[in-house]
This record gives C-alpha cells, sequence and structure tokens, in this order.
C-alpha cells in the first residue's frame, strides 16, 4: 500500500498506522530492501504541497522536507549555503540528485552522509511534526547514532531550518573514484572572516565518527586565524570527537591523518571564496 | 488524493501514449515498466541506485527507476530510451552519434547512458568534457571505458554513417542500431510473461553444514510449483569447464565450500517466490579458510586434491638460478592482487522451455557450445537434445564462460514442463559467479651491466577458490607469459593454484597475465633506475624480437612487434617526461606528476591445444546471402569484424551478408568467446568459409579469379573484364550453394619443461600513463593514456579502439580501487570500478605489422589492452611521489602509507 497525502493532518493519520515507513525520493528506503518486497505501508511525503523549495522568512531559512539535492543545487540563496551546495553535486549523480532529499538524507543517519557535515556547520534544526505537536531539535541531537534518529513513530520532518547569519559555506568529499561514491572522509565548514582574519569557524567532519560531528576545540583555535596560520593550527588541534574505524574504503590510521588535510583544505576553501567575493 | 482506492492501478504516459497497469504501488518503478508496460529497454543492473542503468525521465529528469515507488510515477510522464529515440529528433541523432562513435559495445548501460544525455542536451548546459561526465556520472559502464560515450554526446550532429567497407574500415557494428535505439533484448528481456520465477537458495557462510527441513510441506503451504535439490538432478551433480575438473555442484550436498553456494531453488509465481518466509534449513557454520596461506594446512576442500592444490604451472629454460647468481643487477620483489569482480552491468541471466524430449535455454553467453555439453551432462540428455539461444549479452569478460544460472532454470523447466526465469540479483551475482584470482607474487629479475636481462624467476600463488572454474588455465598461461615480451634466456616460473572457502576465481581478461605483469613491469623500473637506463630504453633493449625465442623457445621470424610498440611511445614519452620535470620543478610538494610505461603480450587462443572454430555461410535460391556467426558477440564485436573478414573472403560488400546466430541449432561451433581468439580463430574461419563460396561460385560461372560478385535476385553476376554473367541460382530447398571451413591454430604441446610452441600468435602491446598525485592525501588522478598495440592488422580500427578503451578502464579499476571482499563487498558501491569521471583521454596507436596466420594478418586484441595499465599507472604513481604499490588495489591510504614509508614518515 502507497499512500500519498495532500495534507499534512493527512500524512499524520497515516503515520499513525502500524508499521507505516515514510517515502520520499526512495534513494535510501529502496537500497535498504537489499532485493526483499518493499514494506507493506508506506507513506509518500514528496508530493506534500508546499513541502518542497528553499525560502527565507524573518531571517531563518527553512529547507522543506521535500527539497530536493537537485533542488538545492538550484536554489537561490548566499555564500552561506556554498557548502550544501558542493555537498549537494556530491550526493551519488544527478539521477540519485533529483531524487534524493535533504531531510530524507538526514534520517537515513549514515555516518556517511554527504548532507550532514555542511548542515552541522550550518547549526542545522530540524522541525519535527507528530500527534503531539511541532518541536524543533538541533541536527546534532537529532542524530543519535548509526541509523539512528530522534524521530519518533507517527512523526515527519517539516523543514531544516536554518538561521541567517554571515560566513562562506565550503565543503570537500574524499573518495576513492569520482562518481557515486561513499566518502572515505569529508567535511563541510562555514567561516565567517573579517579582514582577512577567521571571526568565526563552524566545521564538521563525516565519516570519521559514529555520528557527523563538529570540531569545537578547533573552532576557538581558528578564531582570529589569517590563511596562512590555518595549516598549523589544524595539524595540532585536538580533535576528540573523532573515532574514525577501518573499513573497505580506508584505514583508520588514514582516516585519521586525512581529515586534517581535509580540513585545512575546506577552510582555505572558504576564506579564498571570501576573498574572491 | 491516496492510492488506497487505486491499488493495482497506475496510470502515467510512457513515451507520449498514455497507460494505466495493474501493479503494486510500493513497486519498483523500472519493475513494473518491465513486466507491467513492456518496456524492457529500461535495464535493470542492481536495484540499488549505484550503476544507472534503469534511468528513466520522471517529467523529464532522470532518476533511477529502481528507486522509485511505481505509485509515485502515477499521474506523470515517463520517457525511456526506446520512446526517446522513436519520438524525439534530438534522440535519435543522439543514437546515430552512439553507433557514429561505437559508444555502445554490450550495450546494456546504454539505455541509462543515453536517456541521462539527452536530458543534459536538452538543459541546453555547455557541452564540455566535464559537464558531459557531470551529467552521465550516475551511470556505469564496463565495455567502453566512456571515452566514446563522451564523444558521441559532445558530437550529436548528423555526422554520415559509416555502413560499408572491407577489412580496414571502421564500419559501424552490424548489431548497433538495437543497442542505440532500445530494441536489444539481453537475459533477462526475453522471459515470457508465462513464465514462472526461479530464486536460487544459497549458503549464508564461507563453509557451513546443512540440513533440510520439511520442504514438500514448505512448497505446499506456500503455493511453490517445485523445490529443487542436488537429489532432483538426473544427470551428473557437477560441471566445470577444463576436463578432470569438473567439480563444482549444481547443489551442494551437506556442506557448502563458500558463501553464495547453492543448496536448493524454489520455483513458483513471481509473487510467491519473492515474498517466502525464511527457507525450511539449519545451518552449522564451520572453520573456513580464505586465504592460500591458511589453505595449504586446512580441511581439504576436494580429498583428491592434496594441500588444497588445485594444480601447478611451471616453464624452465636455461639456468636461472645461475644466471641472477652472476647478474650484475638483481632485482627482487612481493607483489599481491585481490579478487576482482567483472562487473559486467548485466547480471545473470536466463530463460528456459522444455520442447517434447528437447530443452531450449535462453541466456547471456560467452560459451553456448561448452553450455550446452555441461547442460546435457547435468540433465542426463545427449547434447543435442539441449539448444543455446544466446541472448545479447551485457558484458562477459570471462565470468560468462561459465555455467551459472542456467542448470537451475534448464533443471526446472525440464522437471515441470513449464517456463522457468532466473535473473541473479546484483548481490548474488557477485557472490556466487566467478572473479579474477588474487595473486600473491614473489619475482627476482637480473640484469648484465650493458642492462640485457640475464634471468628471471617467478613463484605465483593463486587463490582458485572452492571450486577449478578456469583455475587450471591460468596456472598454465601464467608461467609462459610472467617474462613479459622481453629475451629472457634464463628463466624459471612456477604457479599455483590453492582452494580457499570463496567463490570459485575463473575467467577474467587476461588469465592471470595482468597479475604478473604488476610484478614484473614494477621490477623492470627497479632495473633501470639501478642500471641508470631510461626505462622504456630499457624495455626496448630486452624486448623479444623476430627470431628471439621465448621462455617456452617458441620463435617467432615474423609478427612479434613489441619492439615497434615502444618505437612508437619514443616520442610521446620523451615529451611527456621533459613536461613533468618542469610541472614538480615548478609546483609545489603537494601534488606531484609521474609518468609509467609498461609492456604486455598475451597468447591468442587455448595454451597448446586444439580450439578450433567453424564458419558456415549459404546463398538461397532467391541470392540471399546468409553468414552462420556463432561467435558470440559480448560487446567486442564479433558480429560486425567476423562478418568483414567473410565479405572481403567472399568479395561482396558488407551489406550483402546477413547475420544468423547465435544458436547451437543454426550456427556450427565458434568456440568460446575468450582468450582473445575470436578476431584470430573465428576470423580464420570466416575468411576461409568466404574463400570457399567464392570458389565455388566462380567455378559455378566458369569465371577467373578476378571476377567480381554481385548477389542478384535469383541469380549471381558475376563481371570480369567488362562483361557481366548471369548464373541463375538453382530451385533448391536450403541453400543453393554453401560452404563451412574450420580453422584450429597449429600449436605442439608443451613438455615436462613448459618448451614448445603453445600458441600460434602473440600479440602485445606497451603503454605509458600519466598521473598527478596529491602526496598530501594519496589520491591519484590520471591525466592521459598512450596505448600502442600490435593488433597485426586492424579489421576494424574503431572497434579495436574500443577494446584498448575499454581494457585501460578494467586496468584503471585493478589499479586504483578494486577489490572484492567475500561477504563484504556484494555490490556496487562497496565494490567499486571505474566511472565516467575515472577514466582519462586515451591516445591509441594501432601497429599493424601483420602476422602469418592471422586473417589478413589480424591478432587478437581483447585481452591484451588490460595487461600493461595497471603496472604503468603503478610506475607513474613512483616516479611521481616516490612510492612503491606492491599491494593493489593502490587506494588512497595505500598511497599515502607507501608515501609516509618512504619518507620515513615525514610524508611531506
Amino acid at each position: 500500500m502507497l499512500h500519498r497525502p495532500q495534507s499534512l493532518d493527512a500524512a499524520l493519520a497515516l503515520l499513525s498506522g502500524e508499521g507505516a515507513v515514510i517515502l520520499a525520493g526512495g534513494t535510501d528506503v529502496y537500497p535498504g530492501l537489499r532485493d526483499g518486497p518493499p514494506p507493506a505501508t508506506m507513506v509518500d511525503l514528496s508530493a506534500l504541497p508546499g513541502f518542497r523549495g528553499i525560502t527565507r522568512a524573518h531571517g531563518v531559512w527553512r529547507i522543506g522536507a521535500a527539497t530536493t539535492w537537485s533542488d538545492a543545487i538550484r536554489a537561490d540563496v548566499p555564500p552561506l549555503f556554498d557548502g550544501l551546495k558542493l555537498a549537494a553535486r556530491e550526493v551519488g549523480s544527478v539521477q540519485i540528485q533529483n531524487a534524493g532529499t535533504v531531510a530524507g538524507n538526514i534520517c537515513n543517519a549514515s555516518p556517511a552522509a554527504d548532507g550532514v557535515p555542511p548542515l552541522l556547520a550550518l547549526d542545522a534544526e530540524v522541525e519535527l511534526l507528530g500527534p503531539e505537536g511541532v518541536r524543533r531539535l538541533a541536527l546534532s541531537d537529532f542524530i543519535r547514532g548509526p541509523r539512528d534518529t530522534a524521530l519518533k513513530p507517527g512523526e515527519l520532518i517539516t523543514a531544516i531550518v536554518i538561521a541567517d547569519t554571515p560566513g562562506q559555506g565550503a565543503f570537500l568529499k574524499l573518495g576513492a573514484r569520482k562518481y557515486l561514491v561513499i566518502s572515505i572522509a569529508m567535511v563541510g565548514a562555514v567561516i565567517a572572516v573579517e579582514d582577512g582574519y577567521i571571526s568565526r569557524a563552524r566545521i564538521a567532519v563525516g565519516a570519521c565518527s559514529a555520528v557527523a560531528c563538529r570540531l569545537p576545540e578547533l573552532e576557538t583555535a581558528l578564531r582570529g586565524a589569517g590563511p596562512r596560520d590555518i595549516a598549523e593550527i589544524v595539524a595540532t588541534a585536538a580533535m576528540p570527537s573523532l573515532a574514525p574505524i577501518s573499513d573497505v574504503r580506508a584505514t583508520a590510521a588514514y582516516r585519521s591523518e586525512a581529515v586534517r588535510t581535509l580540513v585545512t583544505r575546506t577552510v582555505l576553501q572558504a576564506m579564498e571564496a571570501c576573498d574572491v567575493a | 488524493m491516496s492510492l488506497d482506492d487505486l491499488e493495482g492501478r497506475i496510470g502515467f504516459t510512457l513515451n507520449g501514449t498514455a497507460i494505466h497497469v495493474q501493479a503494486a504501488p510500493t513497486a519498483r518503478l523500472s519493475q513494473v515498466l518491465r513486466e507491467q508496460a513492456g518496456a524492457r529497454d529500461v535495464k535493470v543492473g542492481c536495484n540499488a541506485g549505484d550503476c544507472g542503468a534503469c534511468t528513466v525521465l520522471l517529467d523529464g529528469a532522470p532518476v533511477c527507476a529502481c528507486l522509485v515507488a511505481a505509485g509515485q510515477a502515477d499521474g506523470r510522464r515517463i520517457d525511456t530510451q526506446a520512446g526517446l529515440v522513436a519520438n524525439d529528433p534530438l534522440a535519435a541523432r543522439l543514437a546515430r552519434a552512439f553507433q557514429r562513435h561505437h559508444a555502445a559495445q554490450c550495450g546494456i548501460c546504454t539505455p541509462g547512458m543515453m536517456v541521462a544525455a539527452v536530458a543534459f542536451l536538452r538543459s541546453g548546459a555547455v557541452l564540455t568534457e566535464a559537464s558531459v561526465s557531470d551529467a552521465l556520472g550516475g551511470v556505469l559502464c564496463r565495455c567502453t571505458g566512456y571515452r566514446s560515450i563522451i564523444a558521441a554526446v559532445l558530437d550529436v550532429g548528423d555526422g554520415a554513417p559509416e555502413t560499408e567497407g572491407g577489412v580496414g574500415a571502421s564500419v559501424e557494428r552490424l548489431d548497433g542500431w538495437a543497442k542505440v535505439s532500445g530494441t536489444e533484448r539481453f537475459g533477462d528481456d526475453v522471459a515470457p510473461e508465462d513464465a514462472l520465477t526461479l530464486r536460487v537458495i544459497r549458503s549464508p557462510f564461507h563453509r557451513a553444514s546443512f540440513q533440510f527441513g520439511d520442504l514438500d510441506q514448505f512448497r505446499d503451504a506456500n503455493g511453490l510449483d517445485l523445490i529443487l535439490t542436488a537429489r532432483d538432478v538426473p544427470g551428473e551433480n557437477r560441471f566445470g569447464v577444463i576436463p578432470g575438473f569438473e567439480d563444482q555442484p549444481v547443489f551442494a550436498i551437506d556442506t557448502t565450500r563458500f558463501k553464495g553456494e547453492a543448496i536448493a531453488a524454489v520455483i513458483g509465481h513471481a509473487d510467491i517466490v519473492e515474498n517466502l518466509p525464511d527457507f525450511p534449513v539449519t545451518w552449522e557454520e564451520l572453520p573456513a579458510t580464505l586465504t592460500p596461506d591458511d589453505a595449504q594446512q586446512a580441511v581439504l576442500l576436494h580429498s583428491d586434491r592434496a594441500d588444497n592444490v588445485m594444480c601447478r604451472g611451471y616453464v624452465a629454460r636455461g639456468d636461472a638460478a645461475a644466471a641472477l647468481k652472476y647478474a650484475a643487477h638483481v632485482v627482487s620483489g612481493d607483489f599481491s592482487t585481490g579478487f576482482i569482480e567483472h562487473g559486467y552491468i548485466e547480471p545473470e541471466a536466463a530463460t528456459v522451455r522444455r520442447v517434447g524430449d528437447r530443452i531450449e535455454v535462453q541466456c547471456c553467453t560467452q560459451a553456448p557450445f561448452m553450455n550446452r555439453d555441461g547442460l546435457a551432462r547435468i540433465l542426463g540428455i545427449a547434447p543435442d537434445s539441449v539448444r543455446i539461444l544466446p541472448t545479447a549479452t551485457g558484458g562477459g569478460f570471462g565470468s560468462k564462460l561459465d555455467l551459472s544460472a542456467q542448470p537451475f532454470v534448464a533443471l526446472a523447466a525440464w522437471l515441470l514442463r513449464r517456463p522457468v526465469r532466473i535473473t541473479y540479483t546484483r548481490a548474488e551475482s557477485i557472490a556466487s559467479t566467478t572473479k579474477r584470482h588474487p595473486s600473491q607474487i614473489r619475482m627476482e629479475i637480473g640484469a648484465d651491466a650493458n642492462g640485457r636481462l640475464t634471468g628471471a624467476r617467478f613463484d605465483g600463488t593463486f587463490n582458485t577458490g572452492a571450486y577449478a572454474s578456469w583455475g587450471p588455465t591460468v596456472a598454465n598461461r601464467v608461467p609462459i607469459h610472467a617474462s613479459g615480451p622481453y629475451l629472457t634466456p634464463n628463466y624459471e616460473a612456477n604457479s599455483t593454484g590453492i582452494h580457499t572457502n570463496t567463490a570459485p576465481a575463473g575467467a577474467f581478461r587476461g588469465f592471470g597475465v595482468p597479475q604478473s605483469a604488476v610484478a614484473q613491469e614494477q621490477l623492470y623500473d627497479r632495473l633501470a633506475e639501478k642500471l641508470g637506463m631510461d626505462r622504456l630504453e630499457f624495455r626496448a633493449l630486452n624486448c623479444l624480437r623476430n627470431g628471439d625465442p621465448t621462455v617456452t623457445g617458441q620463435v617467432f621470424d615474423t609478427g612479434m612487434a613489441i619492439d615497434a610498440c615502444f618505437d612508437a611511445l619514443r616520442p610521446h614519452w620523451q615529451r611527456v617526461l621533459r613536461e613533468i620535470a618542469a610541472c614538480n620543478a615548478g609546483g609545489t610538494r603537494r601534488r606531484r606528476c609521474g609518468v609509467g610505461i609498461a609492456g604486455g603480450w598475451y597468447g591468442c587462443g587455448n595454451t597448446s591445444m586444439s580450439n578450433p572454430s567453424t564458419i558456415r555461410a549459404g546463398i538461397t535460391s532467391a541470392g540471399d546471402l546468409r553468414l552462420h556467426q556463432g561467435a558470440v558477440d559480448i560487446g567486442q564485436g564479433s558480429n560486425t569484424v567476423i562478418a568483414q573478414i567473410f565479405a572481403e573472403a567472399l568479395g561482396v560488400p558488407l551489406g550483402a551478408v546477413t547475420l544468423l546466430g547465435a544458436d547451437t541449432d543454426l550456427t556450427p561451433d565458434a568456440g568460446k568467446t575468450s582468450a582473445s581468439r575470436q578476431t584470430f580463430i573465428t576470423g580464420n574461419a570466416a575468411k576461409l568459409c568466404g574463400e570457399a563460396l567464392r570458389t565455388q561460385i566462380l567455378r559455378l560461372g566458369n569465371v577467373g579469379e578476378g571476377a567480381t560478385i554481385h548477389l542478384a535476385d535469383g541469380a549471381l553476376e558475376l563481371a570480369e573484364n567488362g562483361t557481366t554473367h548471369r548464373v541463375a541460382l538453382p530451385r533448391v530447398e536450403g541453400y543453393a550453394l554453401e560452404a563451412t571451413e574450420s580453422y584450429d591454430p597449429p600449436t605442439t604441446p608443451l613438455d615436462a619443461n613448459g618448451q614448445g610452441a603453445p600458441y600460434a600468435v602473440f600479440g602485445s602491446a606497451a603503454q605509458m600513463a600519466e598521473v598527478e598525485v596529491d602526496c598530501e592525501l594519496g589520491t591519484v588522478k590520471l591525466v592521459r593514456i598512450i596505448a600502442a598495440h600490435d593488433v597485426g592488422r586492424a579489421i576494424n580500427p574503431a572497434l579495436a579502439q574500443g577494446q584498448i578503451e575499454g581494457g585501460i578502464a578494467q586496468g584503471i579499476g585493478l589499479a586504483l580501487m578494486e577489490e572484492f571482499l567475500p561477504g563484504r563487498t556484494e555490490n556496487l558501491h562497496d565494490y567499486l570500478i571505474p566511472t565516467i569521471g575515472d577514466v582519462p583521454p586515451i591516445t591509441s596507436i594501432l601497429i599493424e605489422q601483420g602476422d602469418p596466420h592471422g586473417p589478413y594478418g589480424a591478432k587478437g586484441l581483447g585481452e591484451h589492452c588490460l595487461i600493461p595499465t595497471a603496472p604503468a599507472i603503478l610506475n607513474a604513481i613512483t616516479h611521481a611521489c616516490g612510492a612503491r604499490l606492491h599491494h593493489l588495489p593502490a587506494t588512497p591510504d595505500r598511497v599515502r602509507a607507501a608515501i609516509l614509508a618512504q619518507t620515513g614518515g615525514a610524508g611531506r
């Protein structure tokens, strides 16, 4: 059974049913079946009116829950979102970007989700709607572990909410081939620069811990840094939240080292973009 | 709107026509398009969005149909390859460009490629190589190496097709239009609506014992038509490809030897088979060995094979030990490579029906006659009671030589007297079919003070998995080839195939030679370095020339052209060396450029064994010329090349030839499509057949050798010296004139030291790879590859170029990213093959010095293309950053570790 509700009320009613699975772009739900049969009941949120697109109101950006990666690439948004846009281009392929949603990427809660580091760097919040009403959670609280989120039964994401702050987004993904690749490590950053020096750095790393995470010690250390200082600061900064593992894509030792190189490059990418702007 | 009330009824506009289908709205759109809407141009390669073969336009935007719920398409517009080519002039022009550029080889990825490309071309985006790559990055191709696809998308003009021409002309693929227009039919595409579906029950453990529960009860409770196990096999419950090594059971008995081995099969209606509860079997996992190091002390996989040794190979010439002892310079090293998955985009598929007391098998295959004989043995019937009708084959590369899915469906159809179909899932295909042998190689090579090779010693251990498959071929071939195409007067090579509890290792493009080249060609660079010689010049000095003995003592008086390959590369090599010196001098230490070179060779056809091909052709009373062409075209182009050779020999235009087959009832045995043998061996049979038919025709018309033949309506028109004779064709059933000819290459058996003439023809190649290494991250970006190939004579230069580019792409995968880990990388996102962004521009140079045995001088080419690629890349990495990679693949972590090791941990 596939339901395609046309209103939030209808969607909530359907999700209150036993075993209903949320479907949007399908780019994680179907591969997750591993050739098995689809769930008996799915609720498709991709056609909900007003659920798609990135909008700004009252100093806050809202990424509608049905916004696809292609929508994000085409969105008219400030350089703050450049990291998210770069990540969007690295999500699978054009086919995946056309179907897969930003919110779905969060809900899937893969340690290697391409969208999570740039959204963490944006201090994104998740707006949830359930039988008990609306609530908001920081993205870092929403994703609790690999494949584990704070989404309650019967709840759905309505939007990802991002405060409009100054800053330049950047993103780098490291993989073993060009397209359609799960990352070895990736870095999302939002950097605010004043007079050539970092006034605020927000940096998040993916695929190097069970859940993608920010690097608060480094962010503090980078305050006031100029481009020439970055490599040294990143090389020596504490990154206690990272705990990379060895898997089919790379060794833990490599990830530990490479992530610092990636962080340096991502921060510099953002600072260079500020320069050009 | 909810689809509650629409359960089972979905409406959409498919290729411009509004239709309704009965289907579960949660089903994958790809499946509904194929099974309910008849759109079998939508291909399914992975069911996970990893390959892009199922790409369709949904309201104009490309998506993977396997990830869309059918109900999500309700009320929307869907366009597929066939519809686009039929309805959109832009897509039709793209199809013609694909034909012109030979951008479809096997054709299984072509629907996905073309649909993605149409969306891109419609977008009006600027056409550059980078923008095309971004647009097509979501579709995997395993045949072409992508370069021809990029060229086609960049050239959607109105170029003239090349459809005529004899030997030496880049004629468009004769079977190509079906592939670019969406009408080609692959293994799963021919299944009839009333076929039952079969699913195989497989071992979840590397080694396990098992006991069935109540199978009859399970069958009846679930409404299955049949459950098959070993006891249902009427003939012999075993198969294989090498005489004496038929050791693989159709269904395991009591114990399984690898993860993915079949123990049973269930047959019934698709919706029943796809929704079954757990199969009644109890497993007990047993200790397993996955590597040869462990296997020699482990429990025997086959009781008659001591130490789990499947077989050994040996070649010795001169005194290698003495030569190495007294050599001025000696280098040695240990090297290893992993399992490589063939990664064709079409999973194994077969449909079988019983016709009286015969069985008809439609399947993708590389070896119809071997399949026929193997199935006859399993079914306990005569070989001529089995008919194999190969469908288009969506890539093979060696693995579709072996039986895979066919025995299960053949048994079921035989017993049920109903058509039965199966298509492997991607996971099943990767887990259960053959792989390239992992290798552990130790090699030692010596040279004199002048840089002349004096001797080499090679010891290779190959993990052949649970069953023999083509393991004996690898064990035999490698010692013959491990010297590379170089004069090596003193030589000793040992190879051993070891059984482990893994999927069988079998045939994969090169049969072990790419692995040995990784060792030998890297050591050559180290020797050149010790000698202070240029790496190309060291190879050119030592390469085999006409009159030199090979390591088996075989001497070619003509046709050995590896020296010409190096000569052709020399100006490029010298230029690139200068460019790289400048680049590295001016640039940062972070990005370093490098260039590497490697040679390779490969003997065409079976090793010291008869492997004839037969070609038949006839002319009907009406004047139709039919070529019974049984050399299966798996994308490499035999349908075109064999026809070109035949037409040239007969002396008629290519357009006069109608192809029949492959079909074991209609086409004589042209052998298997492997060992780079079809152009050479079947090509010779086609040439002899064309010549024989020509002789008959000229005799019939009583005209001389120089007469031209024109096939007219019911007659032959023979022109000679300005006069045309019209010869009426006799009115007969069947053929008015026909000829059947065979060719078997002259070889001799090898003696105890591996001395003899194992192949009538060797082809050789040299390639150079330019790379950029990011020394901080260990990532390798390929900049360009230049490939010089000694093809004897290019029957169809464009097809030859396609083989080179596709082989190089597989070499790139071997070098940089591919490794199958049993139980861990059974999909196409953990097992990585190169995408369109991973294959750099390739320049192909065809060396055409002829060959005394080849038809019109042509040699085989398919496997040669891959052999030098990986070592050339590895040598380039070393040139760039000093790090040497002995253990493949050279993933970023391994490259970075090698850089750190070489700089003592300092790294930068």
